[in-house]
């Protein structure tokens, strides 16, 4: 017999869709259908239960193969290589859960580590631009039931966040939205005609890396003041077109991704949209909202914001939090030869990371830490397998709009397996013996 | 012929879904280690749909498949969904942002029929070993 675990959450994406039924066996060991995730969601649910799946701890052999060894052993290996370095790199956490993170935090205090997560390469870069100059945003509750302008610049859900659009940004009825798609405009600005531009009312095909500029044609645009014929691409009546239709909205959103933070310009181009967001102001109610990817790398910002003050690359070597991103960020540190070892946590930088900084990390002593085997468990020294955080085991995530939600636990991880949270703890508890505090 | 366009990464769903369903899989290959290029693009490189190609830039060099985009058109910009393929060729300075430049890098995309496309774990493998061609 089997039984429907109802209101699950999903743990892929910052969209953290709250409303998954999941069918497992009545003993809670094997998870059998998921609905109402998107493809992507549902093979994370399903790909839990695979046959090959690795459930004991492993170190790399001098001949390159995989040896079988104990947690103890490989709490024991992570708790000395953290104590020995200097200066440790703690990467990743995106995909694990508050509680983990906050361990990992006392962890980064006592061995004097830098802390970074996957925002370094995603929402890096608009962190930076909010704390120049601030973010008017809102909840996504208020924009499925208020925006009726929704503009996407440089993100893609139809293939990031599947479900985005049908839960909160276009499709949906609210309360003051009861048309649903029919009475919101939706613009999409990206250098390819995406799926989401495809089912857009106005597409702008921006030339790449030319974001800063249109952001500022906007905002002259906003003024009614005069544009150069073409500006990024983009023929001047389309940008007074667009600007016009956000204009005449109640309530219009702006919702951006990597397209604008990885592209040249950077933090800058942020700066730029945040500028649009806060002009749009003077004529109508307008947020911005960026699409955070893993769906705790928001919550992840959150515990080192309230623990440390800063919400990535915060270097503790000193005994206190630094930030300074370009100096303290993943990337860079790796590129300067700056750690001299790396716990890798719930991230893939070896898929991930440019392939300079991955070389750097197989040069050093290294423990990765996920339930998957992936191109990172593939250049680290040790491998430690862990449950799935909102599968096998609850715990707070973050939604994109910083809602904090509770994820669930709806089947049981094979037998024996640890936690991220068990086994930092752990570790955490073998770092003060060795250390003697 | 060898073409230059404009690389760009990114999210496919197909990205999304096979790397949940395992990174060490045929299937992960199969979505990410491959380039689209635009129509006008393949005509100038002269190559079928499907064909290995080699992308090089600045910062080094893969083999992937080179595909037809579905999300066009955008003549001079070629995709690879983000992954490791992708990361052997982009741009990895940060500028003093922290962000590794994965939009923007000018590559060359030439036809290499013969040459494999390596699976992911293989990639990396090979690359930190200094094993790649
Ligand atoms: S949209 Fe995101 S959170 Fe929702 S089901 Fe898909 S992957 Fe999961």
């Amino acid at each position: 017999m089997s039984r429907t675990v109802t209101d699950v959450i999903c743990p892929f994406c910052g969209t953290l869709c709250d409303d998954i039924e999941v069918v497992v066996s009545d003993d809670g060991k094997e998870l059998h259908e998921v609905y109402n995730a998107c493809a992507i969601g549902a093979e994370k649910f399903l790909h839990s239960q695979a046959k090959d799946r690795i459930t004991r701890p492993r170190m790399r052999q001098e001949d390159g193969s995989w040896k079988e060894i104990t947690y103890d052993e490989a709490i024991d290996y992570t708790a000395r290589m953290l104590v020995n370095a200097k200066k440790p790199l703690m990467y990743g956490w995106s995909s694990t859960n508050c509680e983990a993170q906050a361990i990992g935090s006392e962890i980064g205090e006592l061995v004097g580590a830098v802390v970074d997560n996957t925002a370094t390469v995603c929402h890096g870069t608009s962190l930076i631009a909010v704390q120049d100059i601030g973010i008017p945003s809102c909840t996504l509750g208020e924009v499925k039931n208020r925006a009726d302008r929704i503009l996407f610049w440089g993100c893609n859900p139809a293939h990031a966040h599947p479900r985005h659009m049908s839960r909160y940004s276009i499709f949906p009825r609210g309360f003051f939205t009861g048309k649903g798609h029919t009475g919101r405009k939706v613009i999409v600005v990206d250098p390819r005609r995406t799926d989401t531009a495809k089912i857009a009312d106005i597409h702008l095909q921006v030339e790449q890396g030319r974001d800063y500029e249109l952001f500022d044609a906007f905002r002259v645009a906003f003024k009614g003041e005069h544009l150069p014929d073409v500006v990024a691409g983009i023929p001047k009546e389309k940008i007074y077109e667009a600007a016009e239709t956000l204009k005449s909205g109640r309530f219009a959103i702006i919702f951006f991704g990597m397209g604008v933070t990885q592209s040249l310009g950077k933090n800058h181009n942020i700066d730029a949209a945040i500028a649009v967001t806060r002009d749009l102001n003077e004529y109508t109610k307008a947020a911005i909202m960026p699409m955070r990817g893993h769906y705790n790398v928001t919550g992840s910002g959150q515990v080192w914001g309230w623990l440390f003050g800063f919400p990535y690359a915060v270097d503790l070597s000193r005994g206190f939090a630094r930030y300074n991103p370009g100096d303290t960020t993943a990337n860079d540190l790796l590129r300067r030869d700056e750690v001299d070892a790396v716990l890798v946590i719930a991230s893939d930088p070896g898929a991930h990371f440019p392939f300079s900084s991955v070389k750097k990390i197989y040069d050093l002593p290294s423990v990765a830490i996920d339930p998957h085997e992936t191109p990172t468990t593939e250049v680290c020294r040790v491998h430690v397998p862990v449950a799935f955080v909102g599968i096998e085991v609850g715990g707070c995530a973050y939604r994109m709009d910083n809602v904090p939600i509770e994820t669930r636990k709806v089947v049981e991880p094979p037998e024996g397996m640890m936690t991220d949270e068990e086994f930092l703890g752990r570790v955490l508890a073998r770092i003060k013996e060795l250390q003697g505090v | 012929m060898a073409i230059r366009v404009n690389l760009i990464t990114g999210r496919t769903i197909q990205q999304g879904v096979s790397m949940e369903a395992g990174k060490e899989k045929s299937a992960y290959t199969a979505a990410c280690g491959i380039i689209e290029l635009d129509p006008t693009d393949f005509r100038k490189l002269g190559a079928f749909r499907g064909t290995n190609v080699r992308v090089t830039s600045d910062y080094g060099s893969v083999v992937v498949k080179a595909v037809e985009a579905t999300q066009g058109p955008h003549p001079g910009i070629a995709f690879i969904p983000m992954g490791p393929w992708a990361n052997m060729v982009v741009n990895p300075n940060t500028y003093s942002t922290g962000m590794p430049t994965f939009k923007g890098t000018p590559v060359t995309v030439e036809a290499a029929k013969n040459e494999p496309v390596l699976n992911s774990l293989e990639l990396v493998r090979k690359g930190c070993r200094g094993e790649l061609a």
